[in-house]
């Protein structure tokens, strides 16, 4: 599979822990923060993991000096993500965990991402997931690119890496498929369209329980707990509601009739 | 008086439904100005001019927009904001409205929030959170408010023809907008002459029970004017595009009524369409989750209830 060209790759991937998209999700009623008990892996950020990956593996994988190093900024729970990242195959971990990093948006969370990656430093490719289930803004990516000064190549169906270390890549727009282009290093995010996410196996499980989880805090990263957290935060949350849930309505069964019911209905609705 | 800037990705011939809805919201906010993503002929300024535009912000090069990546529009929407005294900032809730206004916080130093409905008059925004569980009220602290809105969310505003004279553009130098991707080819998406899927005020979908064929499904839009949707197994087994996926990593739509056919209702699916005014949901399975958010549950063959439903409506209509 393996084809050794080019120069070995150092990969950086974000993910996120965040609660399961399978059950109901709860605001904490004071200072509306997500109840984050029961969570996993975002499981849009498997797919950044995976091009991370096959992106380590174009290149000859671990063995060809190709690294991918999975982050999290989170609590204490997060280094979760790390662990099944490292599952997946990635090769180190790093967790940012701080109580003064409670309530940060966006702005404040790609802030310390960003000084954490500098921090780290050299990479090649910076991947993310195109969004997180629980934030689902897609911010965090973008504003990546900007504090780092990378090229965006962001919610991308596609990725390939020639041995000039040009990647080129599909992203879906507003105008249309762009083909787009750009030398190393970059920061891409992907969509769902990218890949399939492999699942860790038995040896996968194995190899990473010896595989190293470094933590980072606000002091280590110097950075001022003022500028993070719901004070650092360019936003904030007023109030929240939970809505009524919908609830069905009628339900018929079908006898061949039931396409007429269905025009009864957006008559009765004034919908034609 | 507040100063509105309206972020408009591609000025068109006449304004599309989306970008009247952000110059409606923003000349009930203040004084609404435009920033052009693109350039804007003299036919396409008036249009924007009659919904509601009292000024033009544009790149000196609008070349440089459209060969790279977010980057540029970055550049010019912070110069637009500048020259303006901007308070706010209005931006359609596309992939590339939230990207260039993530970008335009941190240069700024200022917040976002995506997915708004609503805002008032102190700039605090409506938004729904966790797939749609909970609305939320939320409000930018510092710099001026990004703020995206979603298709379908307030009245759009009329486009008249203002009689006024247009006013110009006023040019701005985009400078070093830093590294970005090149875009070296773009192939538009194929019109299909229906409404477009995030505006439209009603859709008709299909899942995997369509089973390969989409024709009861087009044809149940067509009688009724509606966009087409799909779940992702539908655009994933290649029966429809990819650009019609409906759900979390597809389109959300807030249509009047959106229509299920042949789809299970799995929560990626909910997520983006739960917020549709009116749900009828047609399935085979009882048991199928889709039945708990409908308005209309059809327990059923859509094979045969979508014809027959097309069929009615063309005979009401005459
Ligand atoms: C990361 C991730 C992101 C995802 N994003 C999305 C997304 O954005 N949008 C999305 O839709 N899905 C998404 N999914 C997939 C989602 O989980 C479901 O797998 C998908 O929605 C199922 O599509 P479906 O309902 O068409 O198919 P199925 O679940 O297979 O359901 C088909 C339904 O059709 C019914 N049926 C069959 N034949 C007929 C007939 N003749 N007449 C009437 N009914 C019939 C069956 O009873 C069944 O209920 C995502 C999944 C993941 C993991
Ligand atoms: N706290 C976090 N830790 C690590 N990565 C994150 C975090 N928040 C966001 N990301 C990354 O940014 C992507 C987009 O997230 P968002 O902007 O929150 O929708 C995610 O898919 C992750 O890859």
């Amino acid at each position: 599979m393996s084809q050794k060209t080019g120069t070995p790759l150092n990969i950086l991937v974000l993910v996120k822990h965040v609660p399961d998209v399978q059950f109901e999700r709860h605001l904490l009623p004071n200072g509306h923060r997500l109840d984050r008990q029961d969570s996993v892996l975002s499981e849009l950020d498997e797919y950044a993991i995976e091009a991370a990956l096959a992106l380590a593996e174009s290149r000859g994988g671990e063995k060809g000096g190709n690294h991918v190093t999975a982050l999290t900024m989170g609590p204490a729970g997060a280094a979760n993500a790390v662990k099944k990242s490292l599952q997946m195959g990635a090769s180190a971990g790093v967790h940012i965990s701080d109580a003064a990093l409670e309530g940060s948006d966006a702005g404040a969370t790609s802030l310390v991402l960003a000084t954490a990656i500098k921090h780290l430093g050299g990479f090649d490719v910076v991947l993310t997931g195109m969004a997180s289930t629980d934030a689902e803004t897609s911010l965090v990516p973008a504003q990546l690119a900007e504090r780092l000064g990378l090229a965006q190549l962001t919610n991308l169906s596609a990725v390939e890496l020639d041995d000039a270390n040009i990647i080129t890549a599909t992203r879906m727009g507003e105008d249309g498929a762009q083909t787009l282009s750009a030398p190393l290093p970059v920061l891409i995010s992907v969509t769902d369209q990218a890949n399939e996410p492999r699942y860790p196996n038995f040896r996968g499980i194995l190899a990473a329980k010896k595989k190293k989880i470094t933590t980072l805090s606000l002091a280590e990263l110097g950075i001022e707990a003022s500028t993070v957290g719901t004070a650092g935060s360019g936003t904030r949350v007023l109030d929240a509601a939970p809505h009524e849930p919908r609830s069905a309505g009628e339900i018929i069964t079908d006898s061949g009739q039931a396409g007429l019911a269905l025009v009864d209905f957006l008559a009765d609705a004034k919908l034609i | 008086m507040l100063k509105i800037l309206v972020y408009i990705h591609a000025p068109a011939q006449t304004p599309t439904k989306g970008q009247r809805e952000l110059l409606a919201l923003a000349a009930s906010l203040g004084e609404a100005a435009v920033v052009l993503g693109d350039n804007a002929d003299d036919a396409a300024r008036a249009g924007l001019h009659g919904a509601g535009a009292t000024a033009f912000y544009g790149a000196v090069t609008p070349e440089q927009l459209r060969g790279e990546l977010i980057a540029p529009a970055v550049s010019l929407l912070v110069a637009a904001v500048r020259a303006a005294g901007a308070d706010a900032v209005l931006l359609p809730n596309t992939m590339e409205g939230r990207e260039i206004a993530a970008r335009a916080a941190v240069r700024l130093d200022s917040g976002v929030i995506t997915d708004a409905v609503a805002v008032d008059q102190e700039l605090n925004v409506t938004k729904s959170v966790l797939a749609g569980s909970y609305t939320v009220r939320a409000r930018i602290t510092r710099g001026p408010a990004l703020i995206t809105l979603k298709a379908n969310s307030v009245q759009p505003a009329e486009a008249q023809d203002s009689g006024a004279q247009v006013p110009p553009v006023q040019t701005l130098e985009l400078g070093e907008s830093g590294p970005a991707a090149r875009i070296t080819a773009t192939a538009p998406h194929i019109a299909s002459g229906r409404p477009e899927l995030s505006e439209a005020r009603f859709v008709v979908a299909g899942g995997r029970g369509v089973d390969g064929d989409f024709g009861p499904v087009e044809d149940l839009a067509d009688a009724l004017g509606a966009a087409v949707g799909a779940s992702r197994a539908a655009t994933d087994a290649g029966w429809i595009d990819h650009s019609a996926q409906v759900g979390q990593t597809g389109v959300t739509v807030s249509p009047q009524l959106y229509i299920s056919a042949g789809i299970s209702g799995a929560i990626q699916q909910k997520a983006g369409m739960q917020s549709a005014k009116y749900i009828v949901a047609i399935n085979k399975d009882p048991d199928a989750p889709i039945f708990e958010i409908a308005d209309l549950g059809i327990i059923g063959d859509l094979a045969s209830v979508l014809p027959q439903a097309a069929a009615e409506i063309r005979r009401r209509q005459g």
